[in-house]
């Protein structure tokens, strides 16, 4: 700021008074307290070198197995902690010892050092900006515009082919995320165990996990799970709410739904048997199970799909068609509501 | 001379002989730095940056980042024979049969919370202090960067051990990339390799996790460390310190001392926190499968906002022309956080058009003196911890007998109408503590002490501040408008006249202070005493 | 809200806990005096004994539960109908103090039990009289420490109950102020009648899709879950991120921000 213009502000402001004297330590004048300060400064590092000392020790000597108690913590794994609180010892005291070295016994008089604009003078600036130009003329970049123009050609392409190259990270995911393992006569079966489920072995108010039952000789995989899992309820069958079509199917009360979230995939398993209402636990979109699981609240925009059930012969439950929509998430071409 | 010396000095002629470094090396030993705990606060973050590169390199040795199935067979016998992922596997190997192993795992994971919590401190010091402002915005830009960068390397290292909690993360994060209108469902499809999990996501997040990311943080770091000490330090207000000057310790020895022993204390916090509190207890999640979910499932705090953000998203999609686009998923998990991100990147030159300030700075601003500015940081924290309060509702729930439901429609409505009242509540602080600075200067600091006048009077005796302290209280700018350039008919609308509109009425808002005290002032009320 | 609740629950156990003790008194009295007086005729016909009981259990039942649950346990306007719950139910519901419910609260929770053994052993028998329904499990015939396995078990959990209850069994938020409750302490015997009579929100876990030596097996875990010492250190109540994050950005940070003001704070 230009002092002279401002001359009258600066006369009517306060003054800055500089830099208040340095005041003396107790280790700057009394030898006594330096030498006490020394003394503690060696003190904190021998405390660091018993810490590695017994981190050291404590890996030889206990046994990784032992637990000893502990008040807050609980049994606790012995080795573990004397493991960590030695390393934490060893590595603090060495900090300590060093920041009082520095503030009792290292100068703490504050230093001025001086700064400068770091804009260059006017000729300097003038002189770059005359280099550059007369740099690129000497390229004749403004003048050969053939060479511009390819140049950015080859150079906007350039990026290409290493994105090209990416292509083979996955397979395209064609109708994949419409499909799940379900078909017309997969049987349920629980999960974990691959039982076949009889609408018998299910009371009202009872709950199963069920997966679809795979062909012998097929070995079940996580990407199945994640698109097939299904959530099979029984409830009243007076107490539902649904359409004829959807009533047509379940079977006696016993109803069925993706349990991969129409939302964001997490497994809504979690059903309240006195409410009938299923709850996502990672985002909290709550289904109405008597209506169709219909949202009543949180995120999701989407009921839960709801999965046809019959009986085969024998009379176990079976998939009476497949998912007529995508289950899981959205994506940009799902053609449904 | 002494022995050491003598070879230090050999040493030391031996690099010159052949850099001619000694001019250039005695410049930087004798560097200035200012000395402030807020200033130690970027420290930490760098600390726990080393920490994580140490206790990181450790967990490769014995860590197998691979998703082919296996059976357990280690010592954790409540999981004995479970199938399970390579890398779950192997993360159990280093928790219960590798010595210390647990130890690191825990280091590393508290160091991790650490370094981000840090960073996000050490940016709002920068935010509220005005250490952004010219010439220092590349630094803030870089910042930035390390942050969102240091958010993506947190969650890639929370899904690696492949537990249930953090599949269900990946999980959500794939329902997110699967959002993405027109690409998602290809982009999914690549990043997993074909359906989700797949085999090669935790490999390639591995690769990533361990060499791509922290090679992109060294050199960003070295960049951001090379700025400032090329740029000097910032400072705060007060006596002896100006524009002009830098005003500290010297970096040999003091500063030495101080920050080389700053690393080994945050590194002794850290192992201390690894040593005594269980973080991220893997073993009791179980491996991951799609079938299963816990209660309570969260993401670790830097990521909690943005969980917390979707929670409370509307049930909204668009359905139309046969595609689908999830608002629900895209407004929380993407476009406000790329909003929030932007406009943090964006703001020291938006304040910068506002005030039409093109000069350095080097001493930083007292809060108060920017009120609104300040109001604004309030603002978007107490933003971000709504969002965040959201992300662990379920546990708020349970703990202190709420409903999920509640807390949600509480945070629902408090996004919206908290941080409006946090900033005008924030800026009438500022605006009396302006007031108190300017009391206290001209008056004095209220002792307490009362006293009898000869005419039988009582008064308080105030003390009066020293010429330092009322220095401090003083020595900032007084704001000035821009004045809306009188040229052409008010009431043309040309996008210049709204800009220009907009500018002045931003400025007088930001312009907003309460006068600091004078000299002269002092002097004339001290005349009126007598 | 919490102290509130408590207050109120503590006020009217107090109103209570007087006329409850005297009747739970007399009723033991009474009780070990029949049983006393049974001793000498033993020859006596189970069934006898049994309608003792189911009669023992009815005056209990008119005594403390059907203002609420109806004369017949038909039910009410606050209260479900017991007819067919099974003496399961009753023996979960009372043994774990649920029943009878201390207030109108969202839903009835884990308590010291008001009736004693014998108490709710009549109470049950009386339930069970009015219609068929799952028996109450006998703890010695649970031998879930020699059949179960932890593992099978641990699958079983996560896929079952994590949802509701947390990996660790340490409960969970439902809708609405529900709520999971935690699985620590408590017994065998009522952790498997919760699965077989679903209480509350709890849903029914049928012995065809859980059976009966998967049950034990998870009650195995649960008890290993609750043994499990703190391997890591302070366990910080195992429910997740959201405890590990409070506890960096107070204790953590808290330290690390105390240490660099002492570290500028200049020497005296």
């Amino acid at each position: 700021m230009n002092s002279e213009e401002n001359n009258e502000i600066e006369i009517a402001r306060f003054q800055d008074p500089g830099l208040p004297a340095h005041v003396h330590r107790k280790t700057d004048t009394d030898a006594r307290a330096a030498n006490r300060a020394e003394r503690q400064v060696a003190a904190l590092f021998l405390l660091s070198a018993v810490g590695t000392v017994g981190t050291i020790a404590s890996y030889i000597f206990i046994d990784s197995k032992k637990f000893i108690y502990l008040p807050i913590l609980g049994d606790t794994n012995a080795q573990q902690l004397a493991l960590g609180t030695g390393l934490a010892a060893s590595l603090f005291f060495i900090g300590i010892a060093a920041v009082h070295w520095a503030k009792t016994l290292m100068p703490d008089q504050e230093v001025i050092a001086e700064r400068h604009e770091f804009r260059s003078s006017d000729e300097d600036r003038a002189d770059f900006v005359a280099t550059v130009k007369e740099r690129a003329g000497a390229a004749g970049l403004g003048r050969r515009s053939l060479i511009k123009r390819s140049m950015g050609i080859a150079l906007g392409l350039v990026g290409l082919s290493p994105l090209v190259l990416l292509r083979d990270l996955g397979p395209l995911p064609k109708n994949d995320f419409a499909t799940t393992s379900w078909k017309a006569g997969t049987r349920l079966v629980t999960d974990p165990g691959d039982r076949p489920i009889k609408p018998s072995d299910l009371e009202v108010g009872a709950v199963a996990q069920v997966l679809p039952a795979l062909p012998a000789g097929t070995e079940r995989t996580l990407e199945n799970v994640g698109k097939d899992a299904v959530l099979l309820i029984r409830i009243r069958p007076e107490d539902f709410n649904l359409d004829a079509q959807r009533l047509s199917w379940t079977h006696d009360g016993i109803i069925a739904f993706s349990k991969i979230c129409s939302h964001m995939g997490c497994a809504v398993a979690l059903y309240e048997q006195g409410t009938k209402h299923l709850l996502c636990p990672c985002h909290q979109s709550t289904f109405d199970v008597t209506r169709a699981a219909k949202v009543i609240f949180g995120p999701a925009a989407r009921p839960l799909p709801q999965l046809a059930l019959s009986l085969d012969s024998e009379g176990y439950l079976i998939a009476k068609q497949g998912f007529t929509e995508p289950v899981g998430p959205s994506f940009w071409e799902r053609n449904s509501a | 001379m002494k022995k050491s010396e003598k070879v230090a000095g050999s040493v030391a002629g031996y690099v010159d002989d052949r850099t001619g470094a000694a001019a250039w090396a005695k410049k930087n030993l004798t560097k200035v730095f200012p000395d402030h705990w807020s200033f130690m606060l970027g420290e930490i973050a760098l600390y726990s940056f080393v920490i994580l590169l140490l206790s990181g390199v450790f967990l490769t040795f014995w860590f197998d980042p691979s998703q082919q199935e296996v059976i357990y067979n280690g010592s954790y016998s409540p999981l004995s024979h479970v199938a399970m992922s390579s890398s779950y596997a192997s993360t159990l190997h280093i928790s219960f049969d590798v010595r210390g192993g647990l130890l690191m795992r825990q280091i590393h994971h508290w160091a991790a919370l650490i370094f981000l919590a840090a960073i996000v401190v050490h940016l709002l010091r920068v935010f509220f202090t005005g250490a952004f402002r010219k010439p220092r915005e590349a630094n803030w830009l870089i910042g930035i960067g390390l942050l969102t960068l240091g958010i993506v390397e947190g969650f890639l290292g929370y899904s690696l051990p492949d537990d249930l909690l953090s599949g269900t993360g990946v999980r959500i994060a794939e329902a997110i990339m699967q959002a993405i209108p027109v690409v998602g469902s290809y982009l999914s499809y690549f990043a997993f390799g074909g359906a989700f999990p797949g085999h090669v996501f935790i490999p390639r997040i591995y690769i990533v996790h361990v060499l791509l990311l922290p090679g992109i943080f060294l050199a960003l770091i070295t960049v951001h460390l090379m700025l400032v000490w090329y740029q000097k330090h910032t400072q705060y207000p007060g006596p002896g310190r100006k524009e002009t000057n830098v005003v500290g310790y010297p970096l040999m020895p003091v500063y030495m001392a101080k920050a080389g022993g700053f690393f080994f204390i945050v590194f002794g916090i850290t192992a201390f926190l690894g040593a005594v509190a269980s973080i991220n207890p893997i073993w009791l999640y179980g491996p991951y499968t799609p079938g299963q979910i816990s209660a309570g499932s969260q993401p670790d705090w830097y990521m909690g906002w943005m969980d917390g953000l979707v929670r409370m998203a509307p049930p909204l999609e668009t359905h139309a022309f046969g595609h689908t686009i999830s608002w629900n998923i895209l407004l929380p998990g993407l476009i406000i956080p790329g909003i929030l991100f932007a406009g943090m990147a964006a703001y020291p030159f938006i304040e910068a058009w506002i005030s039409g300030d093109n000069r350095e700075h080097h001493l930083l601003d007292r809060p108060r003196n920017v009120p609104n500015r300040t109001a604004l940081g309030a603002m978007s924290l107490s933003f971000m911890i709504i969002a965040l309060a959201n992300g662990g509702n379920d546990v708020i729930a349970t703990h202190f007998h709420l409903t999920i439901n509640g807390i949600m429609w509480f945070t629902r409505i408090g996004l919206f109408v908290v941080p409006p009242i946090v900033f005008i509540i924030t800026k009438r602080i500022c605006l009396s503590l302006q007031r108190a600075d300017r009391e206290i200067v001209l008056h004095g600091r209220e002792t307490g002490r009362l006293v009898m006048t000869p005419d039988g009077e009582f008064l308080e005796v105030h003390e009066e501040l020293t010429p330092e302290k009322k220095w401090t209280l003083t020595q900032h700018e007084q704001p000035v408008p821009i004045a809306l350039p009188s040229k052409g008919s008010a009431w043309a609308l040309s996008p210049k006249r709204v800009k220009d509109v907009l500018r002045s009425r931003m400025s007088e808002a930001n312009a907003t202070s309460v006068a600091s005290p004078t000299e002269s002032e002092a002097r004339e009320l001290e005349s009126g005493h007598h | 809200m919490k102290p509130s609740r408590k207050r109120l629950t503590k006020f009217r156990r107090q109103r209570f806990a007087g006329p409850v003790l005297v009747v739970a008194a007399l009723l033991t009295i009474g009780s070990a005096f029949s049983i006393a007086s049974a001793l000498p005729s033993a020859q006596k016909s189970e069934a006898s004994a049994q309608s003792t009981l189911v009669g023992e259990g009815k005056q209990i039942f008119l005594r403390g539960c059907s203002s609420c649950h109806g004369l017949n346990a038909e039910g009410g306007a606050i209260a479900p109908s017991l007819i067919g719950v099974g003496a399961a139910a009753v023996d979960f519901q009372v043994g774990t103090g649920r029943m009878p419910m201390a207030d109108m609260s969202q839903q009835a929770m884990r308590k010291k039990p008001i009736y004693d053994a014998t108490q709710t052993a009549a109470l049950a028998a009386y339930v069970a009289s009015l219609a068929p329904g799952p028996a109450a499990v006998d703890p010695a015939s649970l031998t879930w420490e020699r059949d179960g396995n932890v593992a099978q078990g641990g699958a079983l959990f996560r896929t079952n109950c994590a949802m509701c209850h947390n990996f660790a069994a340490q409960g969970g938020a439902l809708s609405n102020g529900k709520y999971a409750p935690t699985l620590m302490g408590v017994e065998p015997q009522h952790i498997y009648e919760a699965m077989i009579t679903g209480p509350q929100s709890m849903p029914k876990f049928s012995d065809k899709t859980i059976t009966p030596a998967e049950k034990l097996s998870i009650i195995k875990w649960i008890k290993a879950a609750q043994s499990e010492p703190a391997i890591g250190g302070a366990s910080l109540g195992r429910v997740g991120p959201v405890t590990e994050g409070l506890l960096v950005w107070t204790l953590g940070l808290g330290l690390l921000v105390a240490v660099a003001v002492w570290l500028a704070m200049k020497a005296r």
